[in-house]
């Protein structure tokens, strides 16, 4: 089978453009009403069922009323600015979708169709470059707010942002060391030929990237730009109905974007569990799902039904991080500022450059060894990273980075105690 | 109704583990989540049973013919402590006596039910009903007609079984 050439791919292209945007924002609409039910569910409420069959019309709802409600701007605050920020808040976390492969190569009559938006060699760099840029519509719109909350809002996600993208960044080194690639087809391939995801041989990357994820979406507990408590509602106070809305759009499409990030790049993104007959790769201008015993590429067999399967795992995986969004939003409190500092620099920072040096010196020894790139090189590696994640939970749990009140008070009052509840 | 208070058994200072503590707290929402033991009230389609000797709007009872029962003896608005009752009595041809005004204003009742206590015909009565939402104040002074036309429960002060109290 030929990839798709010629106008038959610009028009392709157009329709999976067309398709994948519509996609984001039907999933983005549905997860503010997942957000809404779940936190219902989980404080013993009911949440929105008025609208629709199980609520299920509200965010058209919620859409409507949003146009139509009054725009208000204030008096203050620099116009060009007040509206270029929430349009460079929203666009940059709609485009990095388009690099997230999501489900298996589909035949078509013009050749096979990568269910891929762009499939640029330089994958995650382009998410990393883009998803940064979120940050100037939150810093735009705090500053051109006028007002010292979104201000000092906008302060805070700057400085948060820029804090955990460097952790988020470096822990992704070590994914790069064992696919040996930035592409993430690529990384969706090398996963299925470990016959492992990468979140159990890379289970210390895992754990810092979500850390991270959390961060850069700044979702509780690292809402610091919001924190309703403290700045009204962060950078966002002054805006008002649709402007407002698209301030809430990016952050619902940054939260799936690291969804279907952290789905790919540990989950496996499409790949299906437990079988081979999905797997499918461009190897030299041929489909192929593997290699044989003596090195021989075997020839995948797309099919419109493997397409589906694949694009319905893909959606799992996802649908399973932005639940565990919602469900690590509505139960853990806010950090304190200083905490979040502490924990981004003097924790998440050394621990992924150590990670790094423990993952490059491990696979430098099973190279040298000479175990081949398989399931057992993946083990191995899982037996390394287990290692260090019980060291890094380890160290974090016992009480030496985030001391409370409770520990203070303890030490200037030795009377011991006995064991905790 | 099942809300319960529940003691809070607070670890010990300086033995607080932030780890296990989010786990712990991860666990029981997940279990809300799974589980949600709703303690809400679907108000319009789902109602509260009203008690037996709940006291709501007032209600006028009728004779078979449509006529009130109420004699127009000002017994009502005499014991009434709002003083919410305006009563302006008449007499037909064959001396029977009955209300030509009968005004209860419900904004200023305070809904102790004196009136169905006192009432020696049992005419008044205040009803086991309290949705009376209206669009201007002045609908919250309910006339004979107005009074006449409820139909809801009545309050079980008063026995059907034993209608004149004794």
């Amino acid at each position: 089978m030929e990839p798709i050439s010629g106008l038959a791919a610009l028009l392709s292209s157009s329709v999976k453009i067309a398709l994948v945007f519509s996609g984001v924002m039907l999933v983005v609409a549905y997860t503010t009403l997942a957000e809404r039910r779940v936190s219902a569910f989980i404080q013993d409420r009911i949440g929105p069922n008025r609208v629709g069959p199980f609520g299920l019309l509200q965010p058209i709802a919620d859409g409507i009323k949003n146009l139509l409600k009054e725009e208000t701007s204030p008096a203050a605050a620099s116009r060009t600015f007040f509206i270029l920020g929430p349009i460079l808040a929203m666009v940059p976390a709609m485009v990095t979708f388009a690099v997230i492969p999501f489900a298996a190569p589909l035949p078509t009559p013009w050749g096979v169709v990568d269910m891929i938006v762009a499939d640029v060699p330089i994958g995650i760099l382009y998410i990393l470059a883009f998803s940064s840029l979120g940050v100037y519509g939150v810093v735009l719109g705090g500053w051109a707010s006028n007002n010292k909350y979104a201000f000092l809002g906008a302060l805070r996600a700057s400085a948060q942002m820029v804090s955990y993208e460097v952790a988020l960044g470096l822990s992704l080194i070590a994914v790069f060391m064992l696919a040996g690639s930035v592409t993430l087809t690529e990384m969706v391939w090398q996963q299925q030929q470990l016959d492992l995801w990468f979140a159990f041989p890379l289970s210390l990357a895992f754990l810092l990237f979500v850390i991270s994820a959390f961060a850069e979406t700044n979702r509780l507990p690292f809402d610091m730009p919001e924190a309703e408590s403290e700045l009204v509602t962060g950078y966002h106070t002054e805006y008002s109905a649709m402007k407002f809305s698209m301030f809430f759009i990016a952050e619902y499409s940054h939260m799936l974007t690291a969804s279907a990030l952290m789905a790919t790049l540990f989950l496996g993104g499409w790949d299906i569990p437990f079988a081979t007959w999905d797997d499918a790769f461009w190897y030299e201008g041929v489909l192929i799902r593997g290699f044989g015993p003596d090195g021989v590429p075997l020839a995948a067999s797309p099919a419109w039904w493997k397409t589906l399967f694949t694009l319905g795992v893909f959606a799992l995986k996802t649908g399973f991080f932005l639940v565990f969004f919602i469900w690590v939003r509505w139960t853990l409190p806010r950090f304190r500022y200083d905490q979040v500092m502490q924990l981004g620099w003097k924790v998440m920072l050394p621990t992924s450059l150590a990670y790094i040096m423990v993952m490059a010196a491990s696979m430098l020894i099973l190279d040298q060894v000479g175990v081949a790139y398989g399931f057992a090189y993946g083990l191995a590696l899982t037996g390394v990273s287990l290692v260090c994640t019980l060291l890094f939970i380890f160290y974090l749990d016992d009480d030496r980075i985030m001391k409370g009140a409770g520990a203070r008070q303890a030490a200037s009052d030795p009377v011991p105690t006995e064991g905790g509840d | 109704m099942a809300i319960t208070v529940k003691t809070m058994h607070r670890p010990e200072p300086g033995r607080t583990s932030y780890l296990r503590a989010a786990v712990k707290g991860m666990s029981l929402t997940l279990r809300h989540m799974l589980n949600p033991s709703t303690v809400t009230q679907q108000y319009p389609e789902e109602q509260t049973e009203l008690s037996p000797r709940w006291r709501g709007t007032h209600r006028m009872e009728v004779h078979a013919d449509g006529r009130p029962k109420c004699v127009a003896c000002g017994l009502c608005p005499t014991v009434c402590p709002a003083n919410c009752i305006r009563l302006v009595g008449g007499e037909d041809d064959q001396g029977n006596r009955y209300p030509i005004v009968f005004e209860i204003d419900e904004f200023r009742c305070i809904f102790c039910g004196m009136c169905q206590e006192v009432c020696p015909v049992e005419a008044i009565h205040v009803g086991r009903h309290f949705e009376n939402a209206e669009y201007t104040r002045e609908r919250f002074v309910y006339d004979l007609d107005r009074l006449m036309e409820q139909d809801h429960p009545v309050t079980l002060l008063w026995d059907p079984s034993d209608p004149a109290g004794e």
